[in-house]
């Protein structure tokens, strides 16, 4: 069975390629991209026609949590699959913060079996850095790695123990995979649930000011000159950690990091009418933060971008601010979001593909993001014209929790196909 | 006239107009509190449920009072003994309550924008009698009504708010409620009680208290708790009390005839000298007095004047 997929913008960062091109995919493999129109159709070739359409190698998304094992009600593998190819995303990395936690090899098999039986999108696993999440003994790096795991992360909980986390970074070079830190000092947030500024003072509630990312990234660049490892820094939010980032990258050190939309989108104003679809860890910073992130969008500082997908439930949301759950779901925003910035002229259209799909794939190592003659077919196709209002009704994702219920944005995932198969189309809802 | 909004969640969203119409409500129903009969039938048969998720004597007996001196019923439920300590969340609870029909919902809780929330989910007029850290603008309108009957104009006056303004909900609602009012505001305390970029609020901010009430008209003193020290916010009560209780001795650098207010309940001797609570200058009790009639104001007030009679 061969695909046709004509009539398209083929952007593919990874082999240069900005045009019009047809790709055909026999099975799972892409086997010709050629100038349009050069591949002849036949009877045996299904077409999809991609008219004023952008082609591009699939969405990597290195930051998701998808809830199984442990909070089904929440998200399973297969509703975050369906929601992240709903997203244009083929491939994602699934946070260890389940329960049981994903810091052994039983947890990374399980995860990737799931993800087997949903045959949706990729998934990759993250372990781990400490078992438990605890804080206090590292995972076995070695035997999560031989399961599956491509990177190591206690996310949402950070390795505050600073000798803990130079073994860290030390042990994880024999595997040559990346610490990914949620970079917060938790001494500084304790209770914590918004930035502290004048939005939080007028709200009365408990901030989590900017410098508890800002030096546990710089505690992380200082530990890793010594340590040689590799540093992910994950969600970026604070203005001051970028140019952090900035200046260690400036040094040559191993480090890198990614952005969310919503840090790139919203501000702590968001957070006004006690919404708490607009709590989130990191929280959302000020409008200062969000141009130094642009920033860092703009001059390559920041690596990806990532989502932070955090499905919760109604239950988990629908309270008090500063009891509710930390943040959102982000898997079926993100491309539009990202298409903001091209459309704010922060970044090209080109730049956003690339930062959705080759240099995810690189940074992790991954055979994935790009359209190469023999790749496995992880495509997606979307109109980046194509305006719509947000209805997180309509998400796939098991949960609903968005703050962008009601925005108009353009940009619209009209198929996603994961190794030659289509397993999203807009016009199947 | 009706209030330009239903609910009364804070003094933010009241307007210069309804802060003016609910001191002047309130300055006509004080008279009923002297009377040898002190109720009048305006309210009958409406029903008020003072929902309280933290502990209250004050602040839940004043609006019992006031709701009962229009005649309303009054249910009082509190946080131990409501279904909250069984698990029931705080919007079902109320949810709850709704379908018993009442009138309007007076609600406490420990969290800020609980009532905001509360709003969302329930039809009835809620009043917000402190949430969190955020507003308790009911306290805040008995303050200006007390500042109001003492110095006659709002406007133009100079007020010191002192001690822990970071977690005063009655900070809060009283800078924006003196703000609509045209009052200029100073907050004074220790720096790690002063919440941040406070001043982008438009208010001045002084952490030497003798220096900060010299050309003030009012001086607000704040309850101290002492869970701060525990908290690293505050070094000892005793070093507190050196910088920041108002004694008579510090008063002498104020003008003669400043106001001193206080929320209450007050702790003796560390916010404030015991000789400066009782003199001559404090109406502390002029405010729980006046916390009635505000209070009846309110209701008065939400539940509409067309189907009620103040006499």
């Amino acid at each position: 069975m061969q695909t046709l997929i004509k009539n398209g913008q083929v952007i593919d960062p990874a082999n240069q390629i900005d045009g019009p091109f047809d790709i055909l995919i026999d099975k799972r493999k892409i086997s010709a991209i050629e100038p349009r129109g050069k591949i002849p159709e036949s009877k045996n070739i299904s077409v999809i026609d991609a008219k004023d359409c952008v082609v591009a190698p699939g969405f990597c998304d290195m930051h998701v949590h998808f809830r199984e094992p442990g909070h089904e009600y929440k998200e399973t593998i297969e509703t975050g699959c369906a929601s992240a190819v709903a997203g244009g995303f083929s491939t994602v990395a699934v946070m260890p913060n389940t329960f049981p936690v994903n810091d052994n090899h039983s947890i990374t098999e399980l995860i990737l079996s799931q993800a087997k039986k949903t045959n949706l999108a990729n998934v990759f696993p993250i372990g781990a850095i400490t078992k438990g999440l605890k804080g206090e003994t590292l995972s076995d790096m070695g035997e999560l790695k031989e399961a599956g795991c491509i990177g190591y992360s206690d996310d949402g909980k950070p390795v505050m123990d600073s000798e803990l986390m130079r073994r860290a970074l030390e042990y994880s070079r024999m595997f040559d995979l990346p610490c990914i830190q949620h970079s917060e000092i938790l001494d500084l947030t304790r209770e914590g649930c918004m930035n502290e500024g004048i939005i939080s003072t007028e709200l009365g509630l408990k901030g989590m000011p900017v410098e508890a990312e800002d030096i546990m990234v710089f505690r992380d660049i200082c530990l890793l000159r010594k340590t040689g490892g590799r540093l992910h820094v994950a969600h970026i939010s604070s203005g001051g950690a970028v140019e952090l980032v900035r200046q260690a990258k400036a040094k040559g050190l191993p480090v890198t990091c990614e952005v969310a939309p919503h840090h790139f989108t919203l501000t702590e104003e968001a957070c006004r009418n006690y919404d708490t679809n607009t709590k989130m860890s990191p929280p959302l910073r000020t409008h200062e933060d969000l141009e130094l992130i642009k920033e860092g969008l703009r001059d390559g500082t920041i690596d990806i971008i990532a989502t932070d997908h955090a499905p919760h439930d109604v239950a988990d949301k629908q309270m008090e601010f500063s009891k509710a759950c930390f943040g959102i779901v982000g898997l079926e925003t993100a491309l539009p979001l990202t298409l903001k910035m091209v459309d704010e002229k922060v970044i090209t259209l080109q730049k956003a593909v690339d930062l959705l799909t080759h240099q995810p794939s690189r940074l992790f190592n991954l055979d994935k993001g790009s359209l190469g003659v023999g790749k496995d077919a992880d495509i997606v196709i979307f109109n980046p014209k194509t305006q719509y209002t947000i209805e997180p009704e309509k998400f796939k994702s098991r949960s609903k929790n968005s703050p962008y219920k009601g925005w108009k944005v353009r940009g619209k995932v009209l198929h996603t196909l994961v190794a030659g198969k289509t397993v999203y189309s807009a016009d199947n809802k | 006239m009706a209030l330009s909004t239903k609910n009364i969640l804070g003094t933010k969203e009241l307007t210069q107009s309804d802060i003016l119409q609910i001191l002047d409500t309130a300055d006509s129903f004080k008279e009923i509190s002297t009377r040898a009969i002190k109720k009048v039938p305006a309210l009958r048969g409406k029903t008020i449920i003072n929902l309280f998720f933290e502990p209250s004597t004050r602040t839940r007996t004043s609006f019992e009072i006031a709701g009962k001196r229009l005649s309303a019923d009054v249910i009082n439920i509190s946080g131990s003994t409501s279904s909250t300590v069984k698990g029931e969340n705080l919007i079902d609870t109320a949810r709850n309550l709704e379908a018993m029909s009442p009138d309007i919902l007076v609600v406490r809780h420990h969290c800020s924008g609980a009532a905001e929330l509360l709003s969302q989910f329930v039809n009835s007029p809620i009043i917000n009698a402190g949430d969190g850290a955020h507003e308790h603008p009911s306290q805040a309108l008995l303050d200006l009504l007390t500042i109001r009957s003492h110095k006659g104009d709002l406007k133009g006056l100079k007020v010191a708010i002192v001690g822990d303004v970071s977690h005063s909900r009655v900070a809060r609602s009283n800078i924006r409620a003196m703000q609509t009012m045209g009052m200029k505001v100073r907050v004074v305390g220790p720096p790690p009680l002063i919440p941040v970029e406070i001043e982008r609020l438009g208010v001045e901010v002084s952490h030497n208290l003798a220096e900060a009430i010299k050309d003030v008209d009012v001086i607000m003193v704040l309850r101290i708790q002492l869970e701060r020290q525990n908290q690293g916010l505050l070094s000892s009560l005793r070093e507190y009390s050196n910088y920041f209780c108002l004694t008579s001795e510090t008063l002498a650098q104020a003008q003669d005839d400043v106001l001193i207010i206080h929320p209450g309940p007050v702790n003796r001797g560390i916010e404030i000298a015991l000789d400066v609570m009782e003199g001559p200058r404090s109406l502390i009790l002029d405010q729980v007095t006046n916390g009635v009639a505000i209070r009846m104001a309110l209701f008065y007030l939400l539940l509409g004047e067309n189907n009620a009679n103040p006499n």
